[in-house]
This record gives structure tokens, C-alpha cells and sequence, in this order.
């Protein structure tokens, strides 16, 4: 293919976009983004502009506003971190305010064109020259005047005459509804190359913001719907899971799950970049596991990182202590950093973003999420799933070992539904079942899977021991049943006939 | 009788422009006698101005005074409605 034909794409700095964008949006095109109201069209259009500015390129960018003053958006896009009066002053953004103005009653008599709209916009763009346009919201024109008919025609002219200016420019358009007509009026998606659709949807009582590129005319990207929050200093962040690719390296080293008993179950420690899940009902010792994973790693001089679900910082501080592990002194050391959220915060997606920026600042050797069943209970099972193959294959990718927990429903036995999610993304499983056993409880240990390596197979029991944590003992022998919660109890005869069945 | 001060933004020497600037100077000779200052604005030569009136559409006529003052868009062709909106009887 000659040159001239391929079409250049403009990166836009927006995280993540360009990843599913293959590149950026198509330099010098007009590029449509639709989405119902709420759906940060407005946050997209903006940062189209910032991200020119503080990209290495220095690009100046046109914002022009049909619906909200120059006002509203400078205040508005501060809460974002930027400063757009600055930039205004710096030559680098310029407003061309088109929004209705309330001391302007206005009357149609006769025909008309939008022709000053379009000089004043080209006056603009040759001003700062710019490079980048925004066009909020083009549909909004509608409301300002009557003859819509008309208003379609010069829209239609307005939309091609910037495409002649040689900028990249991108419009937004309102839509109805989540699932339907591209936008409004019909007019936009006819002027514009290639369209991208922002969603805001209700699932489950919770908002879900995805992204979708439609078209990109004569040139690829990335297909479907792709999760994406608004943070704050940041703006769009866009989660491409499906760009990533599996092509983690996988180590042989081995560490220390921080229990020198557990490590020899499992065959001589955890690898070092692999996934363990901890699957128990409440008050198994999953957060004792937890403890004892992080303490082995910071003997070892490993930095640890853990985020807490379930349990205050302060909580976490005494159990640990109570179990013989000193996280205060581990934190003093710089060897532990413990991030204590409510899972009601925010998103799956704001979740993923304010994790990931926790992992990149700290730089843990190992992680600890517990428990992703508390995260589960926030959020929808789509985003859950691209929550944990997001967290997953970003941690693998930093070679961290990571230890998640999950809690079951039932007492004894039984698979939680967080265990049916994760079980396939991660490399250990390690069952903490309660038994039931001459009227007491006691606690039991197997290690279900240990991808790539020998396990011990029985379900071993265990104490917790004051002072000094999880204590492991002796196989549970003459019972069976303990995975299902089905108590069986095996004669002593029948379990040495049934051993001395395979003997040769 | 307070002086009729009015803009005129039209776009080049398009027939609609045209259009616009005969319709008014029609109905200001008809009623306003010598009363009346007309600035007229081409976009295209002056888009600064366009700007500064936040003019979207064209022709645009605003009214200066007397008060109140209003803006009318189109090429003025009912010149009947154009009397009513900007208040001359």
C-alpha cells in the first residue's frame, strides 16, 4: 500500500483510547463521540484539547461550545485538574462560544446560514494554530433556533467546512437512549468519518461507563465495548483489557507463602509470579494467610503491598499482632504499605485505576487483595470478570505474586461465586474449609491446585496459634466429604484395604 | 424620536447577503426616514467582530437602540414581522 493512502492516526493521549483506538484518533478526520447525557462526552472533547497541550507536541486546540458557556466549562474542568484560563492566556486554547445568550432574544425571518459560525471558527483555528477541535454538543444548535431543516443543512456545511481546515476535529452529539439511533438528529453520524459512543448504563443499580469505537473509516481499531472512568486529575481513563496480551514470563523461582509447612505442601513455596486465591468461609484464616504472606516476603526483604476490603486499617494492625506479625514495624521498614477502602467508594473501573496507581507508586514484590468477595458484592459479574483479568494479568506483567481471598457462603463445603470468576485466572487454590468433627469445629487445609508443580493432596488440619499464626498439623484421616460439607466418616480396616487395593 | 442603531452581519456577497441588506434599506427608506445608522459586517472580511457579537448565523441584524435591543436572523425577507420585532410602527 502507498503512503498517501494510509491514514495517520493523531495519538490523544487519553489513557488507554489510543490503546483500543490502535493508535489514536485519524489525523486530520472528524471524529463523532455520541452518548446519552451524563455519559462524559463533554470530559472527552475537553481532554481531546488538554492532552495536545501537554503532549510533547505542544498543540493548541479550538473548544467550540454550543450548549454550556466558556464559563461553565473552564469551572467545570478545574474539578479535573485543568487549568484552561491559563492555557488561554498562553495562546494554547481558544473558546468560540457559540452557547445561547440570555440577553440575546433572538427571531427567525427568512432564510439563513451559518457562515459566521464558520468564519469565526476558522478565525480561531488560524489564531492559536490549532491543531485539534472540539464541537460541544452539535445537536444543542437545535434548540436555538426554529427552522430545523435549515439548521440541519448548515450544520451539514459547517461539519464539512472544518474538515478543510486540516485539523483533527471531534464533535459530540446527544443520544436518546443507551441502545439505539447513533444520535439525536440524524445529521451528525452523516458528517462525520468515524464514530465512537460513550455509555453510561444502569446495571444492577450500578452505573456502568463503557466506550465503543463504531467506525474508523478505512483504518482499524479495536472492536466492542471497553469499561472507562472519569478520575479526577486525570480525566478519561479507558480499561483495555482484550488489547492486553497474554505473554506474562513465567519464572520457575520459587517464595515463601510465609508458612515453611504451607510451602512444602505446595512443593516448595509459591512461584513467584503466579496468582493464589485463598477460598474460606468467614473465620477460616484468610486474613491470617494474608498476614503471613506479607511477613514472609518482608523478611525476606520483599516490599508488600495489601488492600483491605473487609477490615479498618487498625483492625488489620491488631489481628496481625495478634498472630505474631508486626505490620506497624513492617510499614516503619518501608516493607509494607496497607490500603484500606470501602468497596462502596466507587466503580469496578475507579477500583481497577486507583489499584493499579497504588501498585505503579509502591512497587511490591507482592500483593494482597482481601477479599475480592467484599469488591464482588459492589459490582456487576461483567465487571467483576474484566476487573480480575485486568488485576490479574497487570500484576503477572510486573512479575508481583499475588494473593487474593475469597469467602464461601456456607459454613462448611461449598464453592463461593467469587471462586467460579477467579478460579481459571489463578495458579494456586488453596481450600480453607471449617470440620465438623465429635462436636467440635476444627479447620482444615488442601491445596486444590498448584499449576506447574507436585502439591501435597491432603486436607491437612490446622490451629491458629497465639503469637505465632497458622499452625499446620496432621492430615484428617478416617473422614471424607470435608470439600462438599457432607461429613463421611471412613472405617480404619476400610481405608488400609482401600490403600493396600493399588499396592502392587 | 430616538435614533434606530442597528449592525448588519451578512456572509461575502452571497445572494442571501444581498438579499438581507436590499430588504432592510427597503423598510428603513420606508419608515425610519433619515433616522437610522446601518453598520453593515461582512464575517468573511471581519471575523474578529463575528466574534465579539458571538454572531452564529447570517445574516444577523441587531438592534442597538432603541431599547430594548434585538437580534433577528434571516434575510429580513417578511419585512412586515421585521417592523413588529424591532418595535417601529
Amino acid at each position: 500500500m502507498s503512503k498517501q493512502l494510509q491514514i495517520e492516526k493523531l495519538p490523544t493521549g487519553i489513557v488507554g483510547f489510543d490503546m483500543i483506538a490502535n493508535g489514536g484518533l485519524p489525523k486530520g478526520r472528524t471524529t463523532l463521540i455520541a452518548g446519552t447525557s451524563g455519559s462524559a462526552k463533554t470530559v472527552f472533547a475537553s481532554q481531546f484539547l488538554v492532552e495536545g497541550i501537554l503532549s510533547k507536541a505542544n498543540e493548541s486546540g479550538v473548544f467550540v461550545t454550543f450548549e454550556e458557556s466558556a464559563d461553565d466549562i473552564r469551572r467545570n474542568m478545574m474539578s479535573l485538574g485543568w487549568t484552561i484560563e491559563e492555557w488561554e492566556k498562553n495562546g494554547k486554547w481558544l473558546f468560540v462560544d457559540a452557547s445561547p445568550q440570555a440577553d440575546h432574544n433572538i427571531d427567525e425571518v427568512g432564510d439563513f446560514d451559518f457562515a459566521a459560525l464558520l468564519a469565526r471558527i476558522e478565525y480561531a483555528v488560524k489564531k492559536v494554530d490549532a491543531k485539534r477541535i472540539a464541537m460541544d454538543s452539535l445537536g444543542a444548535v437545535f434548540s436555538h433556533f426554529t427552522n430545523a431543516a435549515t439548521v440541519r443543512r448548515e450544520l451539514f456545511r459547517v461539519a464539512t467546512g472544518v474538515k478543510q481546515f486540516g485539523v483533527t476535529a471531534l464533535m459530540t452529539a446527544e443520544r436518546t437512549s443507551e441502545y439505539g439511533e447513533i444520535a439525536r438528529y440524524n445529521v451528525e453520524e452523516f458528517v462525520a468519518d468515524n464514530v465512537i459512543i460513550l455509555r453510561n448504563v444502569l446495571e444492577d443499580s450500578k452505573r456502568r461507563r463503557t466506550m465503543e469505537i463504531l467506525k474508523f473509516r478505512g483504518t482499524s481499531h479495536q472492536k466492542g465495548e471497553f469499561p472507562f472512568s472519569v478520575m479526577p486529575g486525570e480525566g478519561i481513563v479507558v480499561i483495555a483489557l482484550s488489547a492486553l496480551e497474554l505473554k506474562q514470563r513465567s519464572s520457575l523461582v520459587r517464595i515463601t507463602s510465609g508458612n515453611a509447612e504451607l510451602d512444602v505442601m505446595c512443593g516448595n513455596g509459591f512461584f513467584r509470579d503466579s496468582i493464589v486465591l485463598v477460598s474460606g468461609a468467614t473465620g477460616t484464616g484468610k486474613t491470617l494467610m494474608t498476614a503471613g504472606f506479607m511477613a514472609g516476603g518482608a523478611l525476606n526483604g520483599e516490599r508488600c503491598l495489601i488492600f483491605a476490603f473487609e477490615e479498618s486499617r487498625e483492625q488489620l494492625i491488631r489481628n496481625a499482632s495478634g498472630w505474631g506479625v508486626d505490620f506497624e514495624q513492617m510499614e516503619r521498614d518501608g516493607k509494607l504499605k496497607i490500603v484500606c477502602e470501602y468497596p462502596e467508594v466507587g466503580s469496578m473501573e475507579d477500583h481497577f485505576i486507583s489499584m493499579k496507581a497504588e501498585i505503579d507508586a509502591f512497587k511490591p514484590n507482592r500483593l494482597a487483595v482481601d477479599s475480592l468477595s467484599a469488591l464482588e458484592r459492589v459490582s456487576t459479574n461483567k465487571s467483576f470478570r474484566e476487573f480480575l483479568i485486568g488485576l490479574t494479568s497487570y500484576i503477572k506483567h510486573q512479575e508481583i505474586a499475588g494473593l487474593f481471598t475469597a469467602t464461601a457462603p456456607t459454613l462448611t463445603g461449598g464453592v463461593s461465586v467469587t471462586e467460579e470468576h477467579i478460579s481459571t485466572l489463578t495458579d494456586s487454590i488453596i481450600l480453607l474449609r471449617y470440620v465438623e468433627m465429635g462436636g467440635e469445629i476444627r479447620r482444615g487445609l488442601t491445596v486444590l491446585k498448584m499449576r506447574g508443580s507436585m502439591h501435597d493432596k491432603n486436607i491437612r488440619e490446622f490451629n491458629i496459634i497465639d503469637g505465632k499464626g497458622m499452625q499446620i498439623g496432621r492430615p484428617f484421616r478416617h473422614v471424607g466429604g470435608i470439600l462438599t460439607g457432607n461429613l463421611r466418616f471412613v472405617a480404619p480396616d476400610e481405608l488400609d484395604r482401600m490403600s493396600n487395593l493399588f499396592k502392587d | 424620536m430616538k435614533k434606530y442603531l442597528m449592525k448588519l452581519f451578512v456572509a461575502g456577497d452571497s445572494p442571501r447577503s444581498e438579499r438581507a441588506i436590499q430588504n432592510l434599506m427597503q423598510l428603513c427608506d420606508k419608515t425610519m426616514k433619515n433616522n437610522y445608522e446601518i453598520t453593515i459586517i461582512d464575517v468573511l472580511e471581519q471575523p474578529a467582530l463575528a466574534e465579539d457579537d458571538k454572531i452564529m448565523a447570517t445574516p444577523t441584524l441587531i438592534k442597538l437602540t432603541p431599547y430594548p435591543s434585538r437580534r433577528i436572523v434571516g434575510d429580513l425577507s417578511d419585512q412586515n414581522k421585521v417592523l413588529t420585532i424591532l418595535g417601529v410602527q
